[in-house]
Protein backbone atom coordinates (compact mmCIF):
# COMPACT_ATOMS: atom_id res chain seq x y z
CA UNK A 1 0.00 0.00 0.00
CA UNK A 2 0.75 3.65 -0.53
CA UNK A 3 2.60 5.52 2.11
CA UNK A 4 3.65 9.36 2.54
CA UNK A 5 4.59 11.47 5.28
CA UNK A 6 3.58 15.16 5.75
CA UNK A 7 3.34 18.40 7.87
CA UNK A 8 -0.37 19.21 9.20
CA UNK A 9 -2.32 21.89 9.13
CA UNK A 10 -5.09 21.93 11.79
CA UNK A 11 -9.07 22.72 11.46
CA UNK A 12 -11.85 22.54 13.64
CA UNK A 13 -15.51 21.16 13.04
CA UNK A 14 -17.68 21.68 9.84
CA UNK A 15 -15.52 23.50 7.95
CA UNK A 16 -17.86 24.43 5.45
CA UNK A 17 -17.93 24.74 1.31
CA UNK A 18 -18.21 28.32 1.52
CA UNK A 19 -14.54 28.59 3.76
CA UNK A 20 -12.61 26.10 1.15
CA UNK A 21 -13.69 28.41 -1.58
CA UNK A 22 -16.12 31.68 -0.46
CA UNK A 23 -18.31 32.43 -3.42
CA UNK A 24 -17.54 35.61 -4.64
CA UNK A 25 -14.09 33.86 -6.38
CA UNK A 26 -15.90 31.08 -7.72
CA UNK A 27 -16.60 32.95 -11.52
CA UNK A 28 -12.46 33.11 -11.77
CA UNK A 29 -11.41 31.58 -14.74
CA UNK A 30 -9.37 28.83 -13.07
CA UNK A 31 -8.55 26.91 -9.98
CA UNK A 32 -5.03 28.53 -10.25
CA UNK A 33 -7.11 32.01 -10.47
CA UNK A 34 -8.71 30.72 -6.81
CA UNK A 35 -6.00 29.54 -5.34
CA UNK A 36 -5.11 32.26 -2.64
CA UNK A 37 -8.42 32.24 -1.43
CA UNK A 38 -8.87 29.11 -0.66
CA UNK A 39 -10.15 29.05 3.16
CA UNK A 40 -9.92 33.00 3.90
CA UNK A 41 -12.88 33.47 5.69
CA UNK A 42 -11.23 31.28 8.82
CA UNK A 43 -7.57 31.94 8.29
CA UNK A 44 -6.76 34.69 4.99
CA UNK A 45 -2.89 33.13 5.38
CA UNK A 46 -3.39 29.77 4.97
CA UNK A 47 -3.59 29.00 1.32
CA UNK A 48 -0.26 31.39 1.06
CA UNK A 49 1.38 29.04 3.80
CA UNK A 50 0.74 25.33 2.40
CA UNK A 51 3.47 23.42 0.61
CA UNK A 52 2.08 20.56 -1.66
CA UNK A 53 2.40 17.52 0.39
CA UNK A 54 1.08 18.84 3.36
CA UNK A 55 -2.15 17.32 4.89
CA UNK A 56 -5.17 18.92 6.55
CA UNK A 57 -6.49 17.55 9.76
CA UNK A 58 -10.09 18.30 10.72
CA UNK A 59 -13.02 17.62 12.71
CA UNK A 60 -16.68 16.64 11.51
CA UNK A 61 -18.77 17.22 8.68
CA UNK A 62 -15.26 18.59 6.29
CA UNK A 63 -17.24 19.99 3.49
CA UNK A 64 -20.61 20.78 4.28
CA UNK A 65 -22.87 23.05 2.16
CA UNK A 66 -23.06 23.64 -1.35
CA UNK A 67 -22.14 20.82 -4.10
CA UNK A 68 -19.14 23.70 -5.81
CA UNK A 69 -16.53 21.25 -6.76
CA UNK A 70 -14.50 24.08 -6.98
CA UNK A 71 -13.81 23.26 -2.97
CA UNK A 72 -12.04 19.69 -3.22
CA UNK A 73 -10.41 21.09 -6.69
CA UNK A 74 -8.73 24.04 -4.63
CA UNK A 75 -7.69 21.68 -1.63
CA UNK A 76 -5.97 19.54 -4.56
CA UNK A 77 -4.63 22.59 -6.35
CA UNK A 78 -2.65 23.59 -3.51
CA UNK A 79 -0.45 19.95 -3.10
CA UNK A 80 -2.06 19.03 -0.45
CA UNK A 81 -1.52 15.52 -0.46
CA UNK A 82 -4.80 14.13 1.82
CA UNK A 83 -7.71 15.41 4.10
CA UNK A 84 -7.74 13.28 7.46
CA UNK A 85 -11.37 14.14 8.81
CA UNK A 86 -13.33 12.38 11.68
CA UNK A 87 -16.65 12.50 9.24
CA UNK A 88 -17.50 14.20 5.51
CA UNK A 89 -20.45 15.69 4.44
CA UNK A 90 -21.47 13.52 1.37
CA UNK A 91 -21.45 15.73 -1.57
CA UNK A 92 -17.92 16.74 -0.78
CA UNK A 93 -16.83 12.81 0.29
CA UNK A 94 -18.14 12.36 -3.76
CA UNK A 95 -16.48 15.17 -5.49
CA UNK A 96 -13.33 14.78 -3.42
CA UNK A 97 -12.81 11.08 -4.60
CA UNK A 98 -14.24 12.98 -8.43
CA UNK A 99 -11.82 15.09 -8.33
CA UNK A 100 -8.93 12.72 -7.16
CA UNK A 101 -8.40 14.09 -3.28
CA UNK A 102 -7.92 11.24 -1.25
CA UNK A 103 -9.94 11.45 1.99
CA UNK A 104 -9.67 9.56 5.42
CA UNK A 105 -11.82 8.79 7.86
CA UNK A 106 -10.43 8.97 11.62
CA UNK A 107 -11.99 10.35 14.70
CA UNK A 108 -9.28 10.22 17.10
CA UNK A 109 -5.95 11.66 15.64
CA UNK A 110 -7.15 15.22 16.36
CA UNK A 111 -6.65 15.17 20.34
CA UNK A 112 -2.84 13.90 20.07
CA UNK A 113 -1.69 16.36 16.81
CA UNK A 114 -1.29 20.11 16.75
CA UNK A 115 -0.22 22.05 13.79
CA UNK A 116 2.99 21.42 11.92
CA UNK A 117 3.38 17.85 13.26
CA UNK A 118 4.61 15.13 11.03
CA UNK A 119 2.53 12.35 10.34
CA UNK A 120 3.50 9.23 8.10
CA UNK A 121 -0.03 7.89 6.35
CA UNK A 122 -0.23 4.01 5.35
CA UNK A 123 -3.54 4.35 2.75
CA UNK A 124 -5.90 2.08 3.91
CA UNK A 125 -3.56 0.21 6.77
CA UNK A 126 -2.73 3.30 9.74
CA UNK A 127 -1.54 6.80 10.38
CA UNK A 128 1.49 7.05 12.77
CA UNK A 129 1.85 9.93 14.59
CA UNK A 130 4.51 10.55 17.63
CA UNK A 131 4.87 6.60 18.03
CA UNK A 132 1.07 6.07 17.70
CA UNK A 133 -0.79 4.05 15.11
CA UNK A 134 -4.20 5.44 13.94
CA UNK A 135 -6.19 2.96 12.46
CA UNK A 136 -7.73 4.06 9.25
CA UNK A 137 -10.42 1.59 6.94
CA UNK A 138 -9.63 0.70 3.36
CA UNK A 139 -11.53 2.32 0.52
CA UNK A 140 -12.66 0.15 -2.23
CA UNK A 141 -10.54 -0.83 -5.23
CA UNK A 142 -12.88 1.13 -7.90
CA UNK A 143 -12.55 4.36 -5.58
CA UNK A 144 -9.00 3.80 -5.26
CA UNK A 145 -8.68 3.48 -9.37
CA UNK A 146 -10.49 6.86 -9.53
CA UNK A 147 -7.99 8.36 -6.75
CA UNK A 148 -5.03 6.90 -8.72
CA UNK A 149 -5.85 8.31 -12.40
CA UNK A 150 -6.57 11.24 -10.91
CA UNK A 151 -10.54 11.40 -10.66
CA UNK A 152 -13.12 10.17 -12.52
CA UNK A 153 -13.21 11.94 -15.80
CA UNK A 154 -9.75 10.41 -15.99
CA UNK A 155 -10.24 7.31 -15.07
CA UNK A 156 -13.01 6.43 -17.25
CA UNK A 157 -10.77 8.21 -19.70
CA UNK A 158 -7.64 5.10 -18.85
CA UNK A 159 -10.68 2.81 -18.90
CA UNK A 160 -12.21 2.47 -22.38
CA UNK A 161 -11.18 6.26 -24.05
CA UNK A 162 -15.15 6.37 -24.52
CA UNK A 163 -15.75 9.12 -22.49
CA UNK B 1 -38.37 -7.20 4.38
CA UNK B 2 -40.42 -4.04 3.76
CA UNK B 3 -39.29 -1.01 1.94
CA UNK B 4 -38.96 2.52 2.79
CA UNK B 5 -39.72 5.24 0.34
CA UNK B 6 -36.04 5.98 -0.55
CA UNK B 7 -35.08 2.40 -1.17
CA UNK B 8 -38.64 1.72 -3.44
CA UNK B 9 -37.45 4.94 -6.00
CA UNK B 10 -33.81 3.35 -6.05
CA UNK B 11 -34.96 -0.23 -6.78
CA UNK B 12 -37.46 1.42 -9.56
CA UNK B 13 -34.82 3.54 -11.09
CA UNK B 14 -32.37 0.71 -11.15
CA UNK B 15 -35.02 -1.77 -12.62
CA UNK B 16 -34.17 -4.22 -9.85
CA UNK B 17 -37.34 -5.77 -7.56
CA UNK B 18 -35.75 -4.66 -4.37
CA UNK B 19 -33.06 -2.32 -2.87
CA UNK B 20 -31.74 -2.21 0.88
CA UNK B 21 -29.78 0.37 2.38
CA UNK B 22 -26.21 0.05 2.17
CA UNK B 23 -26.84 -1.09 -1.37
CA UNK B 24 -25.49 0.10 -4.60
CA UNK B 25 -27.14 0.45 -7.70
CA UNK B 26 -26.69 2.39 -11.10
CA UNK B 27 -29.71 3.91 -11.63
CA UNK B 28 -31.05 5.74 -14.28
CA UNK B 29 -31.93 9.22 -13.95
CA UNK B 30 -35.03 10.84 -14.30
CA UNK B 31 -33.78 14.27 -14.63
CA UNK B 32 -30.42 16.09 -14.65
CA UNK B 33 -30.39 19.75 -13.60
CA UNK B 34 -27.72 22.18 -13.49
CA UNK B 35 -27.35 25.69 -12.77
CA UNK B 36 -24.73 28.84 -13.31
CA UNK B 37 -22.74 27.86 -10.51
CA UNK B 38 -20.66 25.15 -12.04
CA UNK B 39 -22.33 24.65 -15.33
CA UNK B 40 -19.42 26.27 -17.12
CA UNK B 41 -17.43 23.74 -15.64
CA UNK B 42 -19.49 20.69 -16.34
CA UNK B 43 -18.84 22.52 -20.05
CA UNK B 44 -15.24 22.46 -20.04
CA UNK B 45 -15.04 18.98 -18.85
CA UNK B 46 -17.68 17.97 -21.60
CA UNK B 47 -15.10 19.55 -24.12
CA UNK B 48 -12.25 17.89 -23.04
CA UNK B 49 -13.37 14.40 -23.53
CA UNK B 50 -12.33 12.92 -26.54
CA UNK B 51 -16.14 11.32 -27.68
CA UNK B 52 -18.39 13.85 -25.88
CA UNK B 53 -22.14 12.84 -26.54
CA UNK B 54 -24.94 13.47 -24.31
CA UNK B 55 -27.29 10.33 -23.21
CA UNK B 56 -30.61 12.23 -23.51
CA UNK B 57 -31.17 16.07 -24.14
CA UNK B 58 -34.46 16.00 -22.61
CA UNK B 59 -33.62 14.57 -19.72
CA UNK B 60 -31.26 18.36 -18.99
CA UNK B 61 -33.40 21.06 -17.42
CA UNK B 62 -30.47 24.19 -17.17
CA UNK B 63 -31.28 27.24 -15.31
CA UNK B 64 -29.26 30.64 -14.99
CA UNK B 65 -30.59 31.77 -10.92
CA UNK B 66 -27.15 32.69 -9.14
CA UNK B 67 -26.33 35.81 -10.89
CA UNK B 68 -29.51 37.34 -12.85
CA UNK B 69 -29.28 40.02 -14.13
CA UNK B 70 -24.83 39.06 -14.55
CA UNK B 71 -22.93 41.51 -12.22
CA UNK B 72 -19.60 41.31 -13.93
CA UNK B 73 -18.16 40.40 -17.07
CA UNK B 74 -16.60 36.89 -15.58
CA UNK B 75 -20.30 35.90 -14.83
CA UNK B 76 -21.49 36.95 -18.08
CA UNK B 77 -18.73 34.59 -19.56
CA UNK B 78 -19.34 31.78 -17.90
CA UNK B 79 -23.42 31.99 -18.09
CA UNK B 80 -22.91 33.05 -22.11
CA UNK B 81 -20.66 29.46 -22.05
CA UNK B 82 -23.88 27.72 -20.62
CA UNK B 83 -26.26 29.10 -22.98
CA UNK B 84 -24.36 29.11 -26.22
CA UNK B 85 -23.79 24.72 -25.33
CA UNK B 86 -27.85 24.73 -24.39
CA UNK B 87 -28.31 26.28 -27.45
CA UNK B 88 -25.89 24.31 -29.73
CA UNK B 89 -27.27 20.90 -28.01
CA UNK B 90 -30.65 21.51 -28.02
CA UNK B 91 -30.89 21.40 -23.96
CA UNK B 92 -34.03 23.22 -22.08
CA UNK B 93 -32.69 26.26 -20.35
CA UNK B 94 -34.29 29.08 -18.61
CA UNK B 95 -32.67 32.42 -17.34
CA UNK B 96 -35.32 34.99 -15.05
CA UNK B 97 -37.09 32.09 -14.68
CA UNK B 98 -36.57 32.07 -10.81
CA UNK B 99 -34.91 29.69 -8.70
CA UNK B 100 -33.69 26.24 -10.03
CA UNK B 101 -35.35 24.45 -7.17
CA UNK B 102 -38.41 26.29 -7.44
CA UNK B 103 -38.30 26.36 -11.20
CA UNK B 104 -38.05 22.03 -11.17
CA UNK B 105 -41.24 21.75 -8.38
CA UNK B 106 -43.16 24.08 -10.98
CA UNK B 107 -42.86 22.87 -13.93
CA UNK B 108 -40.90 19.21 -13.66
CA UNK B 109 -40.09 17.30 -10.63
CA UNK B 110 -43.26 14.14 -10.42
CA UNK B 111 -43.36 11.99 -7.60
CA UNK B 112 -41.22 8.49 -7.55
CA UNK B 113 -38.78 10.26 -9.66
CA UNK B 114 -34.86 9.86 -9.15
CA UNK B 115 -33.16 13.63 -10.20
CA UNK B 116 -29.80 14.31 -10.06
CA UNK B 117 -29.17 18.46 -9.49
CA UNK B 118 -25.30 19.93 -9.76
CA UNK B 119 -26.51 21.85 -6.25
CA UNK B 120 -27.03 20.74 -2.84
CA UNK B 121 -30.31 21.88 -2.66
CA UNK B 122 -32.13 19.48 -4.80
CA UNK B 123 -32.81 17.40 -1.98
CA UNK B 124 -36.04 19.93 -2.34
CA UNK B 125 -38.10 17.57 -4.42
CA UNK B 126 -39.28 15.47 -1.75
CA UNK B 127 -41.85 17.54 -1.51
CA UNK B 128 -43.49 16.46 -4.72
CA UNK B 129 -42.57 12.57 -3.63
CA UNK B 130 -39.38 12.28 -5.61
CA UNK B 131 -35.96 11.76 -4.53
CA UNK B 132 -33.73 14.20 -5.81
CA UNK B 133 -29.93 15.01 -4.72
CA UNK B 134 -27.02 17.31 -4.87
CA UNK B 135 -23.99 16.12 -7.03
CA UNK B 136 -21.03 17.88 -8.13
CA UNK B 137 -20.23 18.95 -11.72
CA UNK B 138 -18.11 15.24 -12.68
CA UNK B 139 -21.28 13.54 -11.29
CA UNK B 140 -23.17 15.66 -12.96
CA UNK B 141 -21.16 15.08 -16.43
CA UNK B 142 -21.04 11.53 -16.08
CA UNK B 143 -25.35 11.51 -15.58
CA UNK B 144 -25.05 13.87 -18.48
CA UNK B 145 -23.23 11.20 -20.91
CA UNK B 146 -24.58 8.22 -19.86
CA UNK B 147 -28.13 8.83 -18.19
CA UNK B 148 -27.10 6.98 -15.56
CA UNK B 149 -25.59 7.20 -12.29
CA UNK B 150 -24.51 5.41 -9.10
CA UNK B 151 -25.87 5.55 -5.73
CA UNK B 152 -25.49 4.21 -2.15
CA UNK B 153 -28.76 3.26 -0.97
CA UNK B 154 -29.29 5.66 1.93
CA UNK B 155 -30.52 4.57 5.65
CA UNK B 156 -34.12 6.95 6.52
CA UNK B 157 -34.50 8.64 9.74
CA UNK B 158 -38.08 9.10 9.83
CA UNK B 159 -39.84 12.19 10.92
CA UNK B 160 -43.22 11.68 12.30
CA UNK B 161 -45.35 15.03 12.74
CA UNK B 162 -47.91 15.33 15.07
CA UNK B 163 -50.10 18.44 15.68
CA UNK B 164 -50.37 21.53 14.43
CA UNK B 165 -47.73 24.58 13.90
CA UNK B 166 -49.43 27.94 16.14
CA UNK B 167 -50.69 31.23 14.64
CA UNK B 168 -47.04 32.67 12.87
CA UNK B 169 -45.23 29.52 13.21
CA UNK B 170 -43.92 28.27 10.12
CA UNK B 171 -42.62 25.17 8.58
CA UNK B 172 -39.08 26.99 8.17
CA UNK B 173 -39.03 27.09 12.17
CA UNK B 174 -39.91 23.63 11.77
CA UNK B 175 -36.64 22.33 10.11
CA UNK B 176 -34.83 24.32 11.60
CA UNK B 177 -35.39 23.34 14.95
CA UNK B 178 -35.64 19.61 13.50
CA UNK B 179 -31.81 20.63 12.24
CA UNK B 180 -31.19 22.28 15.98
CA UNK B 181 -31.99 18.61 17.19
CA UNK B 182 -30.10 16.55 15.14
CA UNK B 183 -27.05 18.52 14.16
CA UNK B 184 -25.48 19.63 11.01
CA UNK B 185 -24.28 16.60 10.31
CA UNK B 186 -27.48 14.41 12.21
CA UNK B 187 -28.40 12.95 8.54
CA UNK B 188 -25.33 12.55 6.70
CA UNK B 189 -26.09 10.15 4.40
CA UNK B 190 -29.07 9.62 4.66
CA UNK B 191 -32.79 10.44 3.46
CA UNK B 192 -35.60 12.31 5.80
CA UNK B 193 -38.52 11.17 5.37
CA UNK B 194 -41.45 13.40 6.93
CA UNK B 195 -44.75 11.28 7.78
CA UNK B 196 -47.89 11.64 10.38
CA UNK B 197 -51.44 13.04 10.68
CA UNK B 198 -49.98 16.21 10.53
CA UNK B 199 -49.12 16.22 6.87
CA UNK B 200 -52.45 17.11 5.95
CA UNK B 201 -51.55 20.68 7.86
CA UNK B 202 -48.65 21.19 5.68
CA UNK B 203 -49.20 23.07 2.30
CA UNK B 204 -47.38 22.36 -0.74
CA UNK B 205 -45.36 25.49 -0.01
CA UNK B 206 -44.45 24.16 3.33
CA UNK B 207 -43.49 20.95 2.42
CA UNK B 208 -40.91 22.66 -0.47
CA UNK B 209 -39.35 23.97 2.49
CA UNK B 210 -39.25 22.09 4.65
CA UNK B 211 -37.08 19.37 2.24
CA UNK B 212 -35.41 21.98 1.03
CA UNK B 213 -33.21 22.50 4.28
CA UNK B 214 -32.58 19.07 4.83
CA UNK B 215 -29.49 19.19 3.06
CA UNK B 216 -28.34 21.30 6.35
CA UNK B 217 -28.26 18.16 8.34
CA UNK B 218 -26.56 16.42 5.80
CA UNK B 219 -29.08 14.35 4.42
CA UNK B 220 -28.80 13.23 0.97
CA UNK B 221 -32.43 13.94 0.09
CA UNK B 222 -35.49 14.72 1.25
CA UNK B 223 -39.42 12.40 0.78
CA UNK B 224 -42.94 12.83 1.83
CA UNK B 225 -45.71 11.07 0.73
CA UNK B 226 -47.50 11.68 -2.15
CA UNK B 227 -51.47 13.22 -0.55
CA UNK B 228 -54.21 15.09 -2.13
CA UNK B 229 -52.28 18.16 -1.57
CA UNK B 230 -49.26 16.81 -3.62
CA UNK B 231 -51.81 15.69 -6.61
CA UNK B 232 -53.52 19.15 -6.42
CA UNK B 233 -50.41 20.60 -7.00
CA UNK B 234 -49.89 18.58 -10.03
CA UNK B 235 -52.94 19.36 -11.15
CA UNK B 236 -52.38 22.83 -11.17
CA UNK B 237 -48.38 23.12 -12.50
CA UNK B 238 -49.14 21.39 -16.29
CA UNK B 239 -51.27 18.52 -14.62
CA UNK B 240 -48.32 16.30 -14.27
CA UNK B 241 -49.01 12.73 -13.81
CA UNK B 242 -46.20 10.72 -10.91
CA UNK B 243 -43.94 8.31 -12.27
CA UNK B 244 -45.03 6.08 -9.17
CA UNK B 245 -46.09 6.83 -5.47
CA UNK B 246 -44.56 5.05 -2.76
CA UNK B 247 -45.18 4.96 1.19
CA UNK B 248 -42.66 2.99 3.36
CA UNK B 249 -44.08 -0.34 3.93
CA UNK B 250 -45.05 -1.27 8.13
CA UNK B 251 -42.43 -3.20 8.05
CA UNK B 252 -39.88 -1.02 6.49
CA UNK B 253 -36.47 -0.49 8.86
CA UNK B 254 -35.62 2.94 9.67
CA UNK B 255 -32.03 4.36 11.12
CA UNK B 256 -34.58 6.18 13.99
CA UNK B 257 -37.43 7.76 14.14
CA UNK B 258 -38.49 11.20 16.24
CA UNK B 259 -42.15 12.23 17.12
CA UNK B 260 -41.94 16.40 16.39
CA UNK B 261 -45.39 17.50 17.85
CA UNK B 262 -46.14 20.25 16.02
CA UNK B 263 -47.53 22.56 18.46
CA UNK B 264 -44.74 22.95 21.10
CA UNK B 265 -42.47 24.28 17.65
CA UNK B 266 -41.71 28.25 18.45
CA UNK B 267 -40.56 31.10 16.23
CA UNK B 268 -36.47 30.22 16.49
CA UNK B 269 -33.14 31.45 14.36
CA UNK B 270 -29.82 30.18 13.43
CA UNK B 271 -27.31 32.13 14.96
CA UNK B 272 -24.04 32.74 13.00
CA UNK B 273 -22.10 30.68 11.85
CA UNK B 274 -24.09 27.26 11.67
CA UNK B 275 -27.45 26.18 10.82
CA UNK B 276 -27.51 23.87 13.74
CA UNK B 277 -26.97 26.58 15.98
CA UNK B 278 -30.92 27.66 16.98
CA UNK B 279 -32.06 29.30 19.62
CA UNK B 280 -35.52 31.01 20.18
CA UNK B 281 -36.20 34.11 18.29
CA UNK B 282 -37.20 35.33 21.46
CA UNK B 283 -33.77 34.86 22.97
CA UNK B 284 -32.21 37.36 20.19
CA UNK B 285 -34.67 40.32 20.77
CA UNK B 286 -31.82 42.47 20.84
CA UNK B 287 -29.65 41.61 17.56
CA UNK B 288 -29.72 45.03 15.70
CA UNK B 289 -30.20 44.41 11.65
CA UNK B 290 -28.68 45.86 8.69
CA UNK B 291 -30.56 43.81 6.24
CA UNK B 292 -33.51 41.91 6.01
CA UNK B 293 -34.07 39.16 3.32
CA UNK B 294 -36.94 37.46 2.23
CA UNK B 295 -36.61 34.68 -0.93
CA UNK B 296 -34.39 31.81 -1.81
CA UNK B 297 -35.46 28.48 -2.50
CA UNK B 298 -36.33 28.01 1.20
CA UNK B 299 -38.83 30.73 1.59
CA UNK B 300 -39.51 33.01 -1.56
CA UNK B 301 -42.81 31.39 -2.64
CA UNK B 302 -46.05 33.16 -2.44
CA UNK B 303 -47.28 32.10 1.17
CA UNK B 304 -44.03 33.50 2.86
CA UNK B 305 -44.72 36.86 0.99
CA UNK B 306 -48.83 36.56 1.81
CA UNK B 307 -47.40 36.51 5.27
CA UNK B 308 -44.94 38.76 5.10
CA UNK B 309 -47.20 41.59 3.32
CA UNK B 310 -50.02 40.72 6.10
CA UNK B 311 -47.18 42.02 8.77
CA UNK B 312 -45.78 44.98 6.79
CA UNK B 313 -49.03 46.27 5.51
CA UNK B 314 -49.20 50.02 6.05
CA UNK B 315 -45.80 49.80 7.95
CA UNK B 316 -41.98 50.99 7.41
CA UNK B 317 -39.10 49.56 7.08
CA UNK B 318 -37.13 50.87 9.74
CA UNK B 319 -34.43 53.60 9.02
CA UNK B 320 -30.90 52.69 7.40
CA UNK B 321 -32.29 49.12 7.57
CA UNK B 322 -32.32 47.47 3.75
CA UNK B 323 -35.11 44.89 3.17
CA UNK B 324 -34.67 43.07 0.02
CA UNK B 325 -37.69 40.69 -1.28
CA UNK B 326 -37.30 38.16 -3.87
CA UNK B 327 -39.60 35.66 -5.06
CA UNK B 328 -38.42 32.46 -5.80
CA UNK B 329 -39.77 32.70 -9.26
CA UNK B 330 -41.76 34.49 -12.36
CA UNK B 331 -44.67 32.54 -11.45
CA UNK B 332 -44.54 33.65 -7.80
CA UNK B 333 -43.64 37.61 -8.77
CA UNK B 334 -46.91 37.26 -11.12
CA UNK B 335 -48.86 35.71 -8.73
CA UNK B 336 -47.82 38.42 -6.03
CA UNK B 337 -48.11 40.99 -8.09
CA UNK B 338 -51.88 40.12 -9.34
CA UNK B 339 -52.98 39.73 -5.69
CA UNK B 340 -50.99 43.42 -4.91
CA UNK B 341 -48.42 42.24 -2.81
CA UNK B 342 -45.04 43.63 -4.15
CA UNK B 343 -47.01 47.39 -3.81
CA UNK B 344 -47.38 46.49 0.00
CA UNK B 345 -43.39 45.72 0.06
CA UNK B 346 -42.53 48.73 -1.94
CA UNK B 347 -44.86 51.40 0.10
CA UNK B 348 -43.29 50.24 3.03
CA UNK B 349 -39.85 50.59 1.20
CA UNK B 350 -38.68 47.34 0.49
CA UNK B 351 -36.54 46.56 -2.38
CA UNK B 352 -38.05 44.59 -4.17
CA UNK B 353 -36.36 42.52 -6.78
CA UNK B 354 -36.53 39.80 -9.96
CA UNK B 355 -36.21 36.25 -9.64
CA UNK B 356 -33.14 34.72 -8.30
CA UNK B 357 -30.88 33.67 -5.51
CA UNK B 358 -29.56 36.75 -4.41
CA UNK B 359 -27.60 37.61 -1.33
CA UNK B 360 -28.54 33.47 0.15
CA UNK B 361 -25.86 32.63 -2.03
CA UNK B 362 -23.39 35.89 -0.87
CA UNK B 363 -23.11 37.19 -4.72
CA UNK B 364 -25.16 39.38 -7.20
CA UNK B 365 -27.06 41.43 -4.45
CA UNK B 366 -27.31 42.51 -1.34
CA UNK B 367 -24.38 41.37 -0.35
CA UNK B 368 -23.20 43.10 3.53
CA UNK B 369 -20.19 44.54 4.56
CA UNK B 370 -17.66 44.20 7.45
CA UNK B 371 -20.07 44.01 11.05
CA UNK B 372 -22.94 43.95 9.43
CA UNK B 373 -26.09 41.78 10.41
CA UNK B 374 -28.36 40.23 7.84
CA UNK B 375 -31.49 38.35 8.92
CA UNK B 376 -32.30 35.89 6.36
CA UNK B 377 -34.73 33.58 4.95
CA UNK B 378 -31.61 31.76 3.05
CA UNK B 379 -30.37 28.67 3.48
CA UNK B 380 -26.93 29.37 4.80
CA UNK B 381 -25.50 31.52 7.38
CA UNK B 382 -22.08 30.05 7.28
CA UNK B 383 -19.28 32.46 7.96
CA UNK B 384 -18.83 34.93 5.08
CA UNK B 385 -21.52 33.27 2.75
CA UNK B 386 -23.65 36.63 2.40
CA UNK B 387 -20.86 38.73 1.87
CA UNK B 388 -17.62 40.22 3.95
CA UNK B 389 -16.21 37.68 5.91
CA UNK B 390 -16.67 39.44 9.01
CA UNK B 391 -20.68 39.49 8.83
CA UNK B 392 -22.88 37.68 10.37
CA UNK B 393 -26.24 36.40 9.06
CA UNK B 394 -29.56 35.04 11.14
CA UNK B 395 -31.72 32.50 9.68
CA UNK B 396 -35.45 32.92 10.53
CA UNK B 397 -38.72 32.79 9.10
CA UNK B 398 -40.66 34.92 6.52
CA UNK B 399 -42.66 36.18 9.52
CA UNK B 400 -39.31 36.93 11.88
CA UNK B 401 -37.71 38.40 8.96
CA UNK B 402 -40.50 41.28 7.92
CA UNK B 403 -41.43 41.65 11.82
CA UNK B 404 -37.14 42.36 12.41
CA UNK B 405 -36.92 44.48 9.39
CA UNK B 406 -39.61 46.77 10.55
CA UNK B 407 -38.12 47.15 13.81
CA UNK B 408 -34.52 47.18 12.89
CA UNK B 409 -33.90 44.47 15.08
CA UNK B 410 -34.48 40.56 15.27
CA UNK B 411 -38.28 40.29 16.23
CA UNK B 412 -40.85 37.92 16.95
CA UNK B 413 -43.42 38.81 14.35
CA UNK B 414 -46.63 37.20 16.87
Amino acid sequence: MEQFSGKIWVLGDDIDTDIIMPTEYLALKTIDDMRPYAFSPLRPELAGRICPGDIIVAGKNFGCGSSREQAPEVIKALGIRCVIASSYARIFFRNAINNGLLLIENSEIQKAVKEGDEIEVHVGEYILHDGVKYPVSSLPQNLLDILDAGGLVKAMQRLNGIV
Amino acid sequence: MGMTIAEKIVALAAGVPEAKAGDIHTVELDYLMSNDGTTHLTVDMYNSLKHPRIADKNKLVWIVDHNVPCDSPKTAASQKKMRDFAKLNGITFYEGEGVCHQVMAEKYVCPGQLIFGADSHTCTYGALGAFGTGVGCTDYLYGMVTGKSWVLVPETLRFVLTGELSHGVTARDLILTIIGKIGANGANYKAMEFTGPAMKTLSMSDRLSICNLCVEAGAKTALMEVDEITLEYLAQHGGRTPKACFTSDPDAVFAAEYEINLSEVVPVTAKPHFVDNIAPVSECADVAIDEAFLGSCNNGRLEDLRLAAEIIRGRKVAPKVRFLVVPASREVYNAALKEGLLNVFMEAGAIVMNPNCSVCWGSCQGVIGEGEVLVSTGTRNFKGRAGDKNSFVYLASAATVTASAIAGKITQAF
